[in-house]
């Protein structure tokens, strides 16, 4: 074949695939997945996408989507970089998605004011502005199941029974070891009330973004100041090598919590010294569930997944199902809500509010025992759920304590100043328009 | 035989220091304009919000830079930081009086950021090279510091992230949610012109040979009188204020919310970069490398699995990605290779073979 007939057609079949979409869209409801594979964070941003495209693409393989539409999954690689993020939503923005997740807090910022004028609801799962909890104020945006204040105030309250009681923390010094951003100054002032409330003494170690592997430092100052305790707020490369400092610098693990995103992989850099490592968490590790079942049956044995057979099960890929759990049942309660099958942004919205998770719907879902029942509403878009405390046993995670319930009273202090002072800086914010459903 | 230079005589001095002299350069460059202008609205969304606001945000930082590095020879890697200033500054004044509008803040806030980039500057009288480059890297850090740091930047949003309100021109919303990208296309480009038109007259005019001799040689130039020290300091001034309003523009009129990460060491060496593909001491060479470095990867990641999926190959979008970087990275090198003067030396050879076109001699 010579050249010229073969770019004639190369053109025609672009043409081709170019006019076929549109029509496909019909009975479809297009869902943009905002992936990082590549890049410092690929690391943690791995595990979740793809845990977030097979439970999707499961739905797809095993029961022809949701509600008998299928779904058109796409990914779009951020490299969990901003500008790379604003590329992709714009990108996507003219397929009508039904929901984004931007897997980043930096490019969760720009897009919230876009939201409500794009009428693309926003699933940022546990990360982004905590304020957006308030439904009232951000309809558009939904950050299930607990904001980073909840986390925080869930493990001081777990010390603090570990000591004998909130009391018992007077005197005591805890280390709270951050990424020197947003995403890990945002519960300074709820660590500063708790420390003025419970009389403990708060050392703060800071690690900037571009020395987060390397914490030599701060480990060395830790080992002067000697706090009774360690809380991590850190994502992607510096929570494994925090386990590896504190290992190496000697660190009592057993007194070493987390926030909610270090995974296997960050606990097993710190070999064996690691035993003994806690962090929170709101959802089942491994995957002895009929539905994670079903993914490895319809996906993973298929070769349609990229994971490695495996990471199924690990704890960010079933991050990344949890992720998904809540899209797909934001469009199955939008098609109950609307009765419409191509269900649309705006429908989604609605759906997300109306979510109802409870024990019964996951035992239907194949996810019984998956993770503690979720009910969002009109007012509150976060449900502020209790997450449980799990330990690291060397080889894998070990659940430890019931479900922690956050300290409400704290941290709706901290959400009612946060959100005050958002609309009173945005004096043009917008006044939510949007109807509550009478079920929530 | 369409562009030669015979029969257009230059009868005064104004008309032989124009910018533009030949009368082929003058209806291209308004054909230009006419068609960026035509371009708002005759492109898509994506089109002007994704690919024409960027693309134009980063040629006015280059611009910024270039004239530092290109025409008076200073390296700086505080780009970024510079560009951050900016738009700190103009967040700060447009909240704070809010009657004014947002336009007026935009080309002051370029002034925070010259105040700021000459207070860097003044160790460029003495170290040169590499050594000022590590200067000015302590700014990007010092910079980036305060920008996390001091939460009055941020009026105390507890996010610490810039958002930009709504504001309008004549009525017609500009900036924030509202803003389509039609219209903050418009402004964005309206700006760049005017600018870049500033910038042409500055680096044609006295003060571009004072900065020119300078980098050529600073003895020789001191000696013919330049004063190295108000020149350099000027340089540094003049590049930090288009990086400063190059700055409030990425955040305020692109992105719509930020954090600080934006105006990371990364920053500073993606505008380098351009700077340095583009070709140093040239403006337009300035657009050459904001085009090649910033355009080039989104036409790769739209044109490759179109590519690619007629023969069955569908891959993935970090397949893509990352043969992005090698399809960039591999281009950069051979137009290096080919070209080391940058792509504004290609276009410049191209006008001359036109100049002779069709009888070359």
């Amino acid at each position: 074949m010579s050249f010229h007939k073969l770019s004639l057609k190369l053109v025609a079949a672009t043409l081709l695939a170019g006019t076929a979409l549109p029509a496909f869209a019909q009975d479809s409801v297009y869902v943009p997945l905002f992936t990082y594979r590549t890049g410092p964070f690929a690391g943690s941003g791995t595990p979740i996408a793809d845990g977030m495209h097979d439970y999707l693409r499961m739905l797809n393989e095993r029961d022809g989507g949701i509600g008998g539409v299928k779904l058109v999954l796409e990914e779009c690689e951020t490299g969990y970089d901003t500008k790379k993020g604003v590329e992709c939503y714009e990108s996507v923005k003219g397929k009508n998605p039904v929901v984004v997740n931007p897997w980043s807090t930096g490019i969760t910022l720009p897009l919230i004011p876009r939201a409500s004028v794009d009428k693309i609801p926003i699933l940022s799962m546990a990360y982004g502005l905590s304020a957006s909890a308030r439904g009232d104020i951000f309809p558009w945006v939904f950050n299930p199941p607990a904001t980073y204040w909840d986390g925080l105030s869930m493990i001081v309250k777990y010390i603090g029974e570990k000591e004998g009681g909130l009391d018992k923390l007077k005197g005591k010094k805890i280390g709270f070891l951050h990424l020197d951003a947003s995403f890990g100054k945002e519960p300074l002032p709820l660590l500063q009330e708790l420390a003025k409330q419970y009389g403990f003494e708060v050392a703060l170690y800071p690690v900037a973004a571009q020395d987060m592997q390397n914490q030599s430092s701060q480990w060395l100052s830790a080992r002067r100041d000697r706090p009774d305790y360690m809380i991590m707020w850190g994502w992607g490369s510096m929570n494994g090598a925090a386990i590896k400092e504190a290992v190496r610098s000697g660190y009592p693990m057993d007194k070493f919590y987390s926030v909610w995103w270090p995974g296997e992989d960050d606990a097993r850099s710190g070999g064996a010294g690691a035993k003994g490592f806690k962090m929170l968490n709101w959802h089942a590790v491994g995957a002895n569930f009929p539905a994670i079942q079903d993914i490895q049956k319809h996906v993973v044995d298929k070769g349609l997944s990229k994971a490695p057979k495996d990471k199924v099960g690990e704890l960010l890929y079933n991050r990344g199902v949890y992720n998904s759990l809540l899209i797909a049942e934001g469009i199955a309660t939008a098609q109950k809500l609307t009765g419409k099958k191509a269900v649309t942004g705006e429908d989604v919205r609605r759906g997300m509010e109306n979510i109802k998770l409870d024990p019964a719907r996951l035992k239907e879902l194949g996810l019984e025992g998956f993770t503690d029942q979720l009910v969002l509403s009109c007012a509150d878009h976060n449900g502020h759920r209790a997450a449980f405390m799990q330990e690291w046993d060397g080889t894998k995670w070990v659940k430890i304590s019931n479900p922690i319930e956050p300290m409400t009273e704290q941290v709706r202090g901290q959400l009612e100043a946060a959100a005050k002072d958002y609309s009173e800086k945005n004096a043009g914010w917008p006044k939510r328009t949007e109807a509550c459903d009478k079920a929530s | 035989m369409l562009y030669r230079e015979a029969g257009q005589f230059k009868t005064n001095y104004v008309a032989d220091s124009a910018i533009f002299p030949l009368r082929e350069d003058r209806i291209g460059i308004g054909l230009i304009i006419l068609a960026a202008y035509a371009l708002a609205f005759l492109g898509n969304s994506f089109l002007l919000q994704a690919v024409m606001i960027p693309f134009l945000v980063f040629s006015l930082a280059s611009i910024g830079l270039n004239i530092l590095t290109g025409y008076t020879g200073l390296l700086s890697l505080g780009t970024g930081a510079f560009m951050g200033v900016g738009a700190y500054a103009c967040y700060k004044l447009m909240t704070a009086f809010p009657g004014v509008n947002v336009i007026v803040w935009i080309f002051v806030s370029g002034f925070f950021s010259a105040g700021i980039g000459a207070l860097f500057g003044l160790p460029s009288l003495r170290i040169k090279g590499f050594y000022l480059a590590v200067a000015t890297l302590a700014a990007q850090f010092f910079l980036q510091w305060c920008f996390i740091r001091i939460p009055w930047l941020v009026n105390y949003n507890v996010s610490g992230a810039l958002d930009a309100p709504l504001r309008t021109l004549f009525g017609v919303p500009i900036m924030g949610p509202n803003a389509t990208p039609q219209v903050r296309y418009l402004v964005v480009l309206t700006i760049v012109i005017l600018l870049t038109w500033l910038a042409s007259n500055l680096v044609h005019g006295r003060i571009g040979r004072m900065w020119i001799a300078i980098r050529d040689m600073d003895l020789a130039a001191e000696l013919m009188g330049i004063r190295p020290l108000q020149t350099k300091l000027l340089a540094f001034a003049v590049s930090s204020y288009y990086c400063g309003v190059a700055g409030a523009l990425l955040v305020f009129l692109w992105y719509g919310g930020a954090e600080y990460d934006v105006f990371n060491i990364n920053q500073s060496f993606f505008i380098l970069f351009m700077v340095i593909i583009g070709g140093l001491g040239s403006l337009i060479g300035s657009f050459f490398g904001a085009a090649l470095i910033f355009i080039l990867p989104i036409v790769l990641g739209i044109v490759l699995p179109a590519v690619m999926s007629p023969f069955g190959i569908t891959v993935g979008s970090d397949v893509i990605e990352h043969l992005r970087f090698m399809i960039v990275g591999a281009l950069i090198i051979f137009f290096l290779i080919v070209e080391p003067h940058g792509l504004a030396r290609l276009w410049q050879i191209g006008k001359q073979k036109l100049l002779a076109w069709p009888f070359p001699y």
